[in-house]
């Protein structure tokens, strides 16, 4: 017996130890390193990322090379209907069956939310660019496994409401997507334009892809408020901005669109959206590289020119990326932590640094939409007003409500 | 100022008007609809998707061929009706005598690659269509300032849903196709090419919708989604106003698009809701809709 016992605890020992020599050797979970894009690929989001945010994952996957440790790197995506309940399922089989290492976009603040709680559970990075709720890196950050990379409600607000503000607009009408972004986006903005010294006179929320607003905006011409914010995005947006222009309401009040991006301008056209102020973290004509590297993503995507949260999936996948190779591993602690580590310096951010709360601090511009005799064609759309850097556009850790970092 | 439940009668009123403007394109969709299915028994999920296509087809006129908004309104729903003699000569002849779920099962997968198609070549966010310079400019109603494209849409909508009425309620045509959904042996028997009438029919009801596509496009987005978001509303009318209805389809139109104004002021959040709430109280009460008739 006693000897039976021997020979089973070394050949335990043996066993362990081939497994630690086999890891150091493999180094990578499943033998490969594989991404998720999660996005929405064919709803009113599907232009602010979908198809686009796929295309950036792939050219940086093929910009690292495509190995990593001589292993291939993959690239999976799927379409969450901007449902968390899909997006759930998605992830959880991602994580659990597909050996998904990290998923990257996770737009729709709803989503988003569901994706980097479940990332949290699994222990597994979440990279958030397209949602925008600045919940993310407070009441329900992640810290170690949830990255929020591209912008957020209260750097949104920060930029434009202040700017606004500033500018005389003092009071303030919501029009809000009833659900978590929208309320996250008007509660922010609220704050702004009251600590600027401004009023809130109320708001309507109104459900996600509602096809008509002009009732919503009857209403927002009825209050009388000068700025009438729209805490909305994508279709929904543009939308409005419609409407608001067809019922005369821009003759009194002004628009201020709180989440608006190049695709959204694109699909507005420039007679409708000339004078709009909005604030980007990327605009593809801002120096060559921002050029070049839109010219790559071009070649992709039928001529369309990238907004900034496809260069933000570009731009995370490859930090993502350097960070495994650098660490040597893909174990989730040890790439959060030469993330956290290295600033970002590529086309996307300068002097770009991932904080422990997940947020991700880089610059922010104030742009003004051309009119149509400024533009030299397609795409060419933005007057550069101001940059702000990035600790002033983004809330710090002390003053936010991410519990597990706060000093 | 008088106020009804705490909300100027001004507010009200322009509800109420806008709510009309978008009770006409409900009704303008949900007309097609109930004379396929009054006249062709044929569930059409596919109304959606050409409803998008015609305001497509309005757009690349005016973009690739330098065609204006009122030679649209007449080439678009022309277009999107050759669209469905193709669909009902080559699909939908096959299942008139089936189940109306195999009709439905089949359009609802054309409206899916219908909407494809247009997503992977125009993208999800829609394309602008500009104004016709005759209708910039809003009249001033005194209590809310009405676009005069909007005020546009009404009339013409509802001269359309009037004359649609008119001609199968009160012409000969309008009997024969009546009877030939009665009875086509009957009425083939009196030398009726009811084949032809049933195509016919079919590319009317969905040129109806292209029509209203359309009108649609300087309002909306033009985009490949746009048919989607309101063929299910447009269904629950269809619904409540009793299948086949044609008068119940164009009354429940408007009904539903005040109701929706209304919701909107005091309640926005349900206001997109708020018509499958009313569906399910009268399909409780009348199953066979407002205006329907027990089989």
């Amino acid at each position: 017996m006693k000897h039976k016992l021997l020979v089973s605890a070394i050949a335990a020992a043996m066993s362990t130890g081939m497994m630690m020599a086999h890891a150091q050797q493999g180094k990578l979970s499943g033998d490969t390193v594989k991404i998720g894009v999660l996005t929405d690929m064919s709803g009113v989001y599907a232009d602010y990322g979908g198809p686009g945010a796929v295309a950036a994952a792939r050219l940086a996957v093929q910009d690292f090379g495509g190995k990593m440790f001589g292993k291939n790197i993959e690239v999976v995506n799927a379409d969450h209907q901007n449902k968390p309940d899909i997006a759930k399922n998605v992830t959880q089989q991602w994580f659990d069956r597909d050996g998904v290492d990290m998923t990257v976009e996770n737009l729709n603040s709803a989503v988003a939310l569901t994706v980097q709680a479940l990332g949290k559970e699994k222990n597994k990075i979440t990279i958030v660019t397209g949602a925008a709720t600045a919940r993310l890196t407070n009441e329900d950050c992640a810290p170690g496994t949830g990255i929020h990379y591209l912008h957020d409600t209260i750097a949104l607000s920060n930029v434009v409401g202040k700017a606004i503000v500033k500018d005389g607009g003092n009071s303030w009408y919501f029009l809000t997507a009833d659900y978590a972004f929208g309320h996250s986006l008007e509660k922010d903005t609220t704050e702004v334009v009251k600590s600027s010294g401004g009023r809130v006179l109320g708001a309507v929320r109104h459900p996600l892809s509602t096809g008509d607003f002009s009732s919503f905006l009857l209403q927002a011409q009825s209050s009388g408020a000068k700025v009438v914010g729209l805490a909305n995005a994508g279709g929904d947006t543009v939308n409005s901005i419609k409407a608001a222009a067809e019922f005369g309401l821009t003759k009194k009040q002004n628009l201020a669109a709180l989440l608006m991006l190049l695709t959204d301008v694109h699909a507005l056209g420039l007679n409708t959206a000339q004078g709009l102020y909005l604030t980007e973290a990327w605009y593809w004509d801002l120096n060559p590289e921002t050029r070049a590297w839109a010219d790559k993503f071009s070649k992709v995507m039928n001529g369309r020119k990238p907004n900034s949260n496809h260069a933000s999936v570009y731009s995370s996948t490859m930090h993502y990326l350097k960070a495994v190779q650098a660490a040597g591993t893909d174990d989730t602690a040890a790439v959060m932590k030469k993330m956290q580590e290295t600033p970002i310096n590529d086309m996307f951010a300068k002097g770009g640094k991932l904080r422990e709360d997940g947020r991700m601090v880089h610059d922010m511009y104030l742009f003004q939409v051309k009119t149509p005799a400024e533009s030299k064609g397609a795409w060419d759309y933005y007057n550069l007003k101001g940059t702000v850097k990035g600790d002033e556009a983004f809330q710090s850790i002390a003053g936010g409500k991410c519990a597990a970092v706060k000093k | 100022m008088t106020e009804i439940f705490g909300v100027p009668i001004q507010a009200l009123l322009g509800q109420l008007m806008l709510g009309l403007v978008n009770g006409s394109f409900y009704a303008m969709l949900s007309l097609g609809l109930a004379v396929i299915f009054g006249m062709l028994n044929i569930v059409n999920f596919a109304h959606g998707a050409l409803y998008m296509v015609g305001a497509f087809f309005a757009w690349m006129l005016l973009n690739y061929a330098g065609i204006n908004y009122w030679f649209a309104l007449i080439l678009a729903p022309i277009g999107v009706g050759l669209i469905g003699v193709l669909i009902e000569k080559t699909m939908l002849r096959w299942l008139h005598q089936l189940d109306h779920l195999y009709g439905l099962l089949l359009t609802f997968g054309l409206a899916l690659v219908l909407e494809g198609i247009f997503r992977e070549f125009y993208g999800s966010s829609g394309l602008p269509y500009e104004l016709p310079q005759i209708f910039r400019g809003v009249y001033d109603l005194e209590f809310m300032m009405l676009p005069k494209y909007r005020a546009w849409v009404v009339v013409l909508s509802l001269v359309i849903c009037l004359i649609t009425w008119y001609v199968i309620e009160k012409t000969k045509l309008g009997a024969y196709l009546r009877a030939g959904t009665e009875n086509p042996n009957m009425v083939k028997a009196f030398g009726i090419n009811v084949p032809l009438m049933v195509t016919l029919t079919y590319a009317f009801g969905v040129g109806l919708a292209g029509l209203a596509g359309v009108m649609a496009a300087p309002i909306y987005q033009v985009s490949p989604l746009m048919g989607s978001n309101i063929i299910i509303v447009v269904f629950a009318v269809v619904v409540i106003g009793g299948m086949g209805s044609i008068l119940g389809s164009v009354i429940t139109g408007l009904a539903r698009g005040l109701i929706e104004g209304l919701t909107k002021v005091f309640y926005a959040e349900a206001s997109t809701t708020v018509v499958f709430i009313i569906m399910a109280i009268v399909l409780l009460v009348r199953p066979a809709g407002l205006f329907g008739r027990e089989k």
